[in-house]
């Protein structure tokens, strides 16, 4: 077993360390990234990642557009985001140098595979002459390493392996060299390969051997000038582990359904960037979930008004363009006043947009998408952790005011991952639902709680409840089809009043760091890492009068939105979009007229424009 | 626990609502023949749930005392899904058109049938649109006038039986909307196969299509113009009964008893259970006569079913009994 050493003349201690490995779609940087982010959480760091992966499955070789990458944080202090600047680049081929040096600041470290740079490599990452050689990388440390042929070398004795498995393992040498780096034991990764492969034990001694390969061939060769110790971060006491956000999404809702006694129901239809909650939610069937992969996003969500019409805690997921596909679906569920969660993995839009990148450009979507005044809940996650917390949420929310509820993530936080303090149900905040087990002779199925305006939900099977319901307008006391003026007009604004009311179910507002003062930035979803690192280093530079509000409830608004508002001279909504949360403020809030700060280039917040942006607005 | 099946009358499934068709209209005799058929079929009223797309038919749910949902255009087959996965005990009923189930819901309708979920859906096909007064639909014909056809329809329609067929229907039934014992035995039939069963019926429209299939369903001429099929009842047809189907080549001609040396033992014998679709779909293209009656019904395992099996698979060798079991495991990692 190897030995992580933890002293040495040469090893520098370093308080957070961001690292990008890079290479084709084929290349496994998403697995070479996703088994440093898991080693370094088990040391104890703090991690935030952030995969960024063409949407071709696979492009050219070599290819400019073809690239596929993946950043990690680790930290000993808090890690909110992936990080901007790239400390250590892994480049496995040219166009992945070429496409991630501009993340790099000079004086800082590359790890390229030499035996990738050839001429047709380089012709087709479009580099005139080969940067290794020409003095473009003289301000970096470059370590140039024949990755390739010694991954070979490695593999000379191992029988049963052909050459495209041995070509593709060079990944575990990169990564082998970066846990050198790093002081970080590749006995996780030697683990996970046994696990992985447990059926063909060529890979398990394959893949193992090419890592201890990359391990010691840093530690042999001085090519390293040295290495860096990044200490176990400080971080609340519990069970952790480190959990993608479409993961946390899908066990939010296993947690919910558990709490609430209900079986799970998922309708959906395969989208990028969503499909991995259907992919994990499906695997759980001993939990009693079901699943319906219908033949279409429409199908999806009718699937899912369907199952929770007789009686099941219900979602479906999807992204923007199904989303629209699904609006007319979701006005029906929110005119007969059944439990239902729509999840909206937000990415680049319009139309198909930008698949694989992130956004924020679906909020006044799901805020008003449908026909004819249909208000829905709308909640926003705000870290790939958290993403748990509100996807139970929206499943407390739908059951207890018995009204769909949209749950809007991103790419960013969806395929992020960060380390999540473990949650027992038995810790989780309880849900009612509104079920009726038994026939009153009075009840009808508009039956309303008085505080809530939730309605009563009778599910078929149940005896002497026999009800219908529908798309038409209804009675407010019988609940038969109505077409008086009135009625419509009362419906209507029962409707918008049961979302309000939610206000009282729902937590205030508190912003970090200043509470009143100079400037107010505000965030929504998943630019909670961001916004927070920057307005906490304008703290730590002294900036005393600078606040941040991150919401994650949009409508309802908390209720005190508007005095939070007024506590600070200005305010600064910051989006991945060009306004819309902004525009919904302004609607609630007369006068308000808030400084912006929007992006839309399918990427997270960087942290210095934030702070500049900030400054800017700072005396 | 397994509750006793109550009994009812046609009374007790008719709900408080006045219903608001068109006088004369087929979807009086559906639903009085559903009303009649719910009794006999040994499901308990609070099991029966009914689900409506949009159109004249779709407001058929208000009229049940049952659960029911009249939901949006063309996506009833697909909310039924929902109800019936969640809950595979339900008797559910989906109720269409052929607008709301091949026009705009026509993605739905193939993979409903395609999947075998155990629901039963009765396509009201008057082969025009009703509720939005008066336009051509998937199923009228070439020429046909029309408020959006007026100097005749150019669109080739579709036959619905040939397209639930080849979508993989496992049972499919036509009926003529004014022969309501017939229907009645079908409604009972359909609810007694387990898998989707696609009624459709052929039904007028007083207003709009008047008259649209009464060239063979006009009680002095019915006899002579429609075959009724029985499974495993010779092909027989006409007042006399002296008509009857052969095979010849891959076509199926009418042959009259007595002539040329013919007897019933010459005419085909309906097999409704024959897995081959070949025959039945020639029985549903065929123009004279118009067949009617169960054409197909072939035992299949239901997507329910499999999903139930598949579920206890699961269940019995999971390790996690809830979800703090998925929570903790794997690599999880301890901070002091």
């Amino acid at each position: 077993m190897i030995q992580a050493k933890i002293e040495g003349p040469d090893i520098r201690s370093l308080e957070a360390v961001v690292v990008r490995f890079v290479g084709d779609s084929g290349d496994g940087m998403q697995l070479t990234g996703t088994q440093f982010t898991d080693t370094s959480a088990m040391f104890g760091n703090d991690v935030a990642t952030f995969p960024n992966y063409p949407s071709e499955i696979r492009a050219p070789q070599g290819s400019l557009y073809g690239v596929s990458g993946y950043q990690v944080h680790i930290g000993s202090i808090e890690v909110s985001t992936p990080g901007d600047n790239v400390d250590l680049l892994v480049a496995m081929n040219p166009a992945g140098l070429k496409t991630n040096l501009y993340a790099v600041k000079p004086g800082h470290t590359l790890i390229v595979d030499t035996d990738s740079f050839t001429q047709k490599n380089l012709d087709k990452a479009e580099y005139k002459s080969n940067p290794l050689h020409d003095g473009s990388l003289e301000n970096y440390r470059v370590i140039e390493v024949a990755m390739t042929s010694l991954t070979r070398e490695a593999l000379k004795d191992v029988e049963g392996l052909d050459n495209k498995t041995i070509t593709r393992s060079k990944n575990m040498f990169a990564l082998g060299m970066v846990y050198w780096m790093y002081h970080r034991s590749p006995e996780h990764s030697i683990d996970f390969f046994r696990k992985k492969f447990k059926k063909k034990p060529e890979l398990i001694e394959a893949n193992t051997k090419v890592l201890q390969a990359g391990y010691y061939y840093s530690e042999t060769l001085e090519l390293i000038p040295n290495s860096f110790t990044i200490a176990p971060a400080k971080m609340a006491s519990g069970t952790y582990r480190v959990i993608m956000g479409n993961t946390a999404t899908a066990w939010g809702f296993l947690a919910a359904a558990e709490k609430s006694g209900m079986d799970l129901f998922l309708g959906s239809y395969p989208i990028t960037p969503a499909s991995d909650i259907l992919h994990e939610l499906v695997k759980h069937k001993h939990f009693g979930v079901s699943t319906l992969q219908a033949e279409d996003e429409i199908a999806g969500i009718a699937s899912a008004i369907g199952a929770s019409f007789a009686g099941k805690l219900a979602i479906t997921t999807t992204s923007g363009p199904g989303l629209a596909l699904k609006g007319e679906a979701l006005g029906l569920a929110m005119m007969v006043e059944l439990p239902l969660v729509i999840v909206d993995v937000q990415r680049g839009g319009p139309s198909t947009g930008l698949p694989t990148k992130t956004e924020q450009s679906d909020l006044l979507q799901a805020m008003y998408g449908r026909n004819g005044e249909s208000p829905v809940i709308v909640i926003a996650a705000s870290t790939p952790s958290n993403c748990f917390a509100y996807a139970y949420e929206a499943a407390r929310l739908t059951l207890e005011h018995m009204t769909p509820v949209i749950l809007l993530t991103d790419g960013y936080i969806a395929n992020g991952s960060a380390p999540w303090k473990i949650q027992s149900v038995s810790e989780m905040k309880p849900i009612k639902n509104r079920l009726v087990k038994e026939a009153s002779e009075s009840w009808h199925p508009y039956d309303r709680d008085e505080k809530t305006l939730a309605r009563s939900w009778a599910v078929p099977g149940t005896p002497g409840l026999e009800h219908r319901v529908g798309g038409l307008e209804k009675d407010a006391n019988s609940g038969n089809v109505s077409y008086v003026p009135e009625n419509h007009e009362a419906m209507t604004e029962v409707r918008a009043e049961k979302i309000r009311r939610v206000q009282d179910n729902i937590p205030e507002i508190v912003p970090e760091f200043a509470q009143e003062g100079e400037l107010l930035v505000v965030g929504w979803g998943g630019t909670y890492g961001s916004l927070h690192t920057a307005v906490k280093q304008l703290s730590q530079e002294g900036y005393s009068k600078v606040g941040y509000a991150h919401f994650n409830y949009i409508n309802p608004l908390p209720k005190n939105t508007g005095e939070l508002l007024k506590k600070f001279r200005k305010v600064i909504v910051c989006e991945l979009n060009s306004g819309q949360f902004a525009k919904i403020l302004k609607i609630n809030f007369t006068g308000l007229a808030p400084l912006q700060y929007n992006k839309i280039q399918g990427l997270p917040f960087g942290n210095e424009e934030l702070i500049e942006a900030f400054k800017k607005h700072l005396a | 626990m397994e509750t006793a099946i109550k009994k009812y009358t046609y009374k007790d499934f008719a709900s408080d609502q006045e219903v608001r068709w068109c006088p004369g209209c087929d979807d009086y005799v559906v639903l009085r023949a559903m009303q009649k058929a719910l009794p006999e079929m040994g499901v308990n009223k609070e099991d029966v749930v009914f689900i409506s797309g949009i159109g004249c038919s779709s407001r058929f749910p208000y009229y049940m005392d049952t659960y029911g949902m009249h939901g949006i255009h063309g996506r009833a087959p697909a909310i039924a899904s929902g109800v019936k996965l969640a809950n595979p005990k339900l008797s559910v009923w989906v109720i269409t058109g052929d607008g709301d189930s091949l026009a705009i819901g026509g993605n739905h309708f193939i993979h409903v049938l395609r999947r075998n979920i155990d629901l039963n859906m009765i396509l009201f096909n008057n082969r025009i649109y009703g509720l939005t007064k008066g336009q051509f639909s998937p199923t009228s014909l070439v020429g046909q006038k029309t408020k959006s056809s007026p100097y005749g329809n150019t669109q080739p329609p579709f036959l619905a039986g040939e397209l639930a067929i080849g979508a993989q229907a496992r049972f499919y039934a036509r009926v003529a909307g004014n022969t309501p014992q017939e229907m009645t035995q079908v409604l009972i039939e359909a609810e007694r196969f387990n898998g989707t069963s696609l009624i459709e019926v052929l039904q007028n429209c007083v207003i709009f299509n008047d008259g649209c299939y009464t060239e063979f369903t006009d009680k002095a001429v019915r006899e002579d113009k429609q075959l009724h099929v029985e499974h495993g009842k010779p092909m027989l047809f006409g007042k006399d009964r002296d008509k009857g189907l052969v095979l010849k080549g891959l076509k199926l001609e009418v042959v009259t008893l007595g002539e040329k040396g013919i007897t019933e033992k010459d005419v085909l014998v309906h097999d409704a259970h024959e897995q081959d679709p070949t025959l039945h779909q020639m029985l549903v293209r065929l123009q004279f006569p118009i067949v009617t009656g169960i054409i197909r019904s072939v035992a299949d395992v239901t997507l329910e079913e499999r999903e139930v099996a598949l579920t206890e698979q699961v269940k019995a060798r999971s390790e996690f009994k809830r979800t703090d079991d998925l929570f903790f495991s794997g690599e999880t990692y301890t901070v002091k």
